[in-house]
């Protein structure tokens, strides 16, 4: 079965790089405009096997969101990769202590991403 | 995998689009309310994403220019940097040119000049040095031949809860080379104190590999902060080295931006509309199905059956057209939405107060008659703030608040869209007009025109009521630039002015360019469709309303008011017996600039008809928009009344001249 990932971010451009490269990975794609978004899929019945979640997002950003996976008592060990920028070390550390299991730098390349993924996806 | 990024830079660039739309209405926002934490996070998070994207998809200039606005911004999200006027005006010209970045970007063409210039500005500004946002990472250099490694890895109890598994990282390593890996399990407690949830193992791995000890510390990345991590290089191997093996090319995704051309070509639609039209295919389906079925056997039961499927399939062609056409349809605050950006600049440079109000901004229109009312519209704006808005003292002398009002509005009216500019200035100066019109022989000395007709001179080639040539109006456009743009949307414009009052210019368009609410009529033997909105009524004349002019002119009167009359069979050269105005109708035709009375046969119906062009169909004719098929299945022309106009000769000063003789 494939496994599904949940990406979530406010640029569709970036969620359509993040989905193509996923599916042709051979993933199952779920998409979120924003935390809220997310929460919405991750609170159903749908089964996701890994979050990447953008940070600067409008109406939930993506710490708030990483706070609340962990809230989440089916998603508590659902691993979560952020995409953060080189200039964001604070925040990669936020976000750490949140609850992200890693993060994907931008800007990222779809074998870089794939690799990524591959660290918190078995 | 060789994944090709630049597919989806089309969209990168729509969005970046947006996102300076977004920055650029926060900052004029800010200007007036200059703490406001909720707009400067939107402007900061614009340019963020801008530069993630550039990054990504491999606009390297965008990116670096992004970073340094970013930086600059970030110093003013924390409060660091006082958004004062200065520093607006810095950014606005910032956002301009990343305009100009975009859109070179996007046309594949060099990058404009001045951004090395402006960045240097900015980071002046915030006070750090220009840094570029990092480039891809580099892979770390091989190590050259195999070295063992002992890895020793302890992770806090809480390792799990990060959502990271140890199994991945041993799988990890072992694509890095040979590796033996022993488990420390002399911390696993007792079976009924065990907590599943907790991590009690160690590891200690051996890892022979051409890697270099940095590539093993990149597997315990994401790790590093909750565990315990050593890692020692035990000695060097004495294999060969084999650099080669190891120095396969990274493969990095062709990132060449594509070559968009310039007009938007794509149409973001909102996903209700489009589930619509899927739910009505879906009936249409269903009804086609009905009438198969009720087709099959001739009885009198299918035969009602087959009636009332095709009715409904009738109903959703028609439903269907109509939500087909809205995908089409965006709001007028797409053009809006440039001009409190570019009021705020002009007020500026003209040192007059202004406050723009914007109403109607749901108002949706066909996507090409937004994209060309941007131009006109812009004209008339500027014209209202240079000519019409006077400066402080004198507003305040006659008695107006001193920041002049200028009010952008659309509104739906029967099947079309009014747009209006609106300010509270002088109004036109019709003296001025009349001894402009006079000068350049539009109006007889002695004529007496109404104050509309004079108002409607102001469209006319060349016509300025400026009395000085500003560097905001600029030079030689006129009116009649905006007036020629409305007309090729099929569109008219009046003005309404009252002197000291103000003045406001209506623009009225179709819905689109492409659907249109005709009158069929026929003229002889012929059949023409004239658009319901250039209508303004039709009767029988009698024929002591009818008067022939010197010239051979005919002028047709209308409640006391002269105006030309045109046979339309004569201008359109359609054979057969002379019409009568008398016995047949007369149709009064308005276009932007004047009125007329058409000769017709009769009217016949009223339809909507899809309009075909000519032009790339077969070549431009005059006094012909397009060409339709009517419902019976023949083909009729579509009449433009303005250039029915032109081509007898009848528009304003034909008028005035006719009257003056």
């Amino acid at each position: 079965m494939n496994k599904t990932a949940l990406i979530v971010d406010d640029s569709v451009s970036m969620l359509q790089l993040l989905g193509f490269t996923l599916k042709q990975a051979g993933f199952q794609v779920l998409e979120g405009r924003h935390g809220q978004d997310a929460l919405t899929h991750l609170q159903g019945t749908a089964r996701v096997d890994v979050v990447i979640t953008d940070l600067n997002m409008p109406v939930m950003d993506g710490l708030t969101l990483i706070r609340a996976v962990r809230q989440l008592p089916q998603h508590r060990f659902t691993p979560v990769l952020m995409l953060t920028t080189e200039s964001q070390d604070e925040k990669k550390q936020q976000a750490k202590a949140a609850g992200a299991t890693g993060w994907l730098v931008k800007p990222f390349n779809p074998e870089q991403l794939l690799k990524v993924v591959a660290k918190v996806v078995a | 995998m060789q994944i090709d990024v630049s597919r989806f830079t089309e969209t990168f660039f729509e969005e970046a689009a947006e996102h300076v739309r977004a920055m650029e209405d926060g900052l004029l926002r800010l200007e007036t309310t200059p703490g406001d934490r909720t707009v400067v996070d939107e402007v900061f998070r614009g340019a963020h994403s801008i530069k993630g994207g550039a990054a990504t998809f491999g606009l390297s200039g965008v990116a670096r220019f992004t970073h340094g606005l970013e930086g600059l911004l970030d110093r003013v999200r924390d409060g660091r940097l006082a958004f004062t006027p200065e520093l607006a005006n810095l950014v606005l010209r910032a956002v301009d040119l990343l305009k100009a970045l975009l859109a070179a970007g996007r046309q594949g063409i060099p990058e404009p000049e001045g951004v090395e210039a402006l960045l240097e500005e900015l980071t002046a500004t915030h006070g750090s040095a220009p840094v570029g946002p990092a480039g891809e990472a580099g892979p770390t250099p091989p190590g050259g031949g195999l070295t063992e490694f002992r890895i020793h890895f302890a992770p806090l109890p809480d390792l799990f809860r990060g959502g990271m598994d140890p199994v991945l990282l041993a799988r990890e390593l072992a694509l890095l080379g040979d590796t033996r890996v022993e488990a420390d399990w002399t911390r696993l407690p007792a079976l009924d104190l065990l907590d599943p949830e907790r991590c009690h193992l160690s590891w200690t791995w051996r890892v022979r590999t051409r890697a270099g000890e940095g590539e093993l510390r990149d597997v315990f990345a994401f790790v590093e902060d909750v565990s315990e991590l050593r890692i020692d290089r035990l000695d060097a191997l004495a294999s060969a080295p084999h650099p080669a093996a190891h120095l396969s090319a990274t493969p990095t995704a062709a990132a060449s931006p594509a070559l968009a051309s310039a007009g938007s070509t794509s149409l973001r639609v909102a996903t209700d509309k489009v589930d619509r039209i899927i739910n009505l295919v879906g009936e249409l389906v269903i009804a086609q199905a009905m009438i198969l079925q009720a087709s099959e056997s001739p009885t009198a039961a299918s035969l009602a059956r087959l009636r009332a499927a095709a009715l409904e399939m009738e109903r959703n062609t028609r439903e269907l057209q109509e939500r087909v056409m809205a995908i089409r349809m965006v709001p007028v605050s797409t053009v809006f939405s440039r001009f409190p950006r570019l009021v705020r600049d002009l007020s500026q440079s003209l040192g007059k107060a202004v406050e723009l109000v914007l109403e109607g901004q749901d108002t949706e229109l066909d996507k090409s008659v937004v994209e060309r009312l941007a131009d006109p519209l812009t004209h008339l704006v500027r014209n209202a703030l240079d000519h019409g808005v006077e400066d402080a003292p004198t507003r305040a002398g006659a008695g107006k608040p001193e920041a002049a009002r200028l009010t952008l509005r659309a509104f739906h009216q029967g099947g079309s869209v009014v747009v209006e500019v609106e300010d509270d200035g002088r109004g036109l100066d019709l003296d001025r007009i009349r001894a402009q019109a006079v000068e350049r022989g539009l109006l007889a000395p002695d004529a007496r025109p109404s104050d509309e007709e004079l108002h409607a001179l102001i469209f006319q080639p060349g016509f300025s009521t400026a009395a000085r040539v500003s560097d905001v109006s600029g030079r030689g456009v006129g009116m009649d630039v905006v007036k020629s743009a409305v007309e090729g949307l099929s569109g008219s414009l009046g003005v309404h002015s009252s002197a000291g009052a103000g003045t406001r210019v209506r623009l009225t368009l179709p819905l689109t360019l492409a659907i249109l609410d005709g009158m069929s009529l026929r003229v002889g033997t012929q059949v023409f469709v004239l658009p319901i909105h250039s209508i303004v009524e039709s009767f029988r004349p009698r024929p002591e309303e009818l008067r022939r002019v010197a010239g051979g002119g005919e002028l047709v009167r209308v409640r006391g008011e002269p105006l030309p009359l045109v046979h339309l069979q004569r201008v359109l050269g359609v054979e057969g017996e002379p019409v009568d105005p008398v016995r047949g109708l007369v149709v009064i035709v308005e276009t932007g600039t004047t009125r007329f009375g058409m000769v017709v046969s009769e009217l016949l119906s009223q339809s909507q008809v899809v309009i075909k062009s000519l032009d790339t169909h077969y070549r431009r004719v005059d006094g012909v928009m397009g060409a339709t098929i009517l419902g019976d299945g023949t083909v009729s022309l579509l009449l433009d009344p303005a250039g029915l106009a032109r081509m007898a000769g009848v528009d304003r000063r034909a008028g005035a001249r006719a009257e003056a003789a």
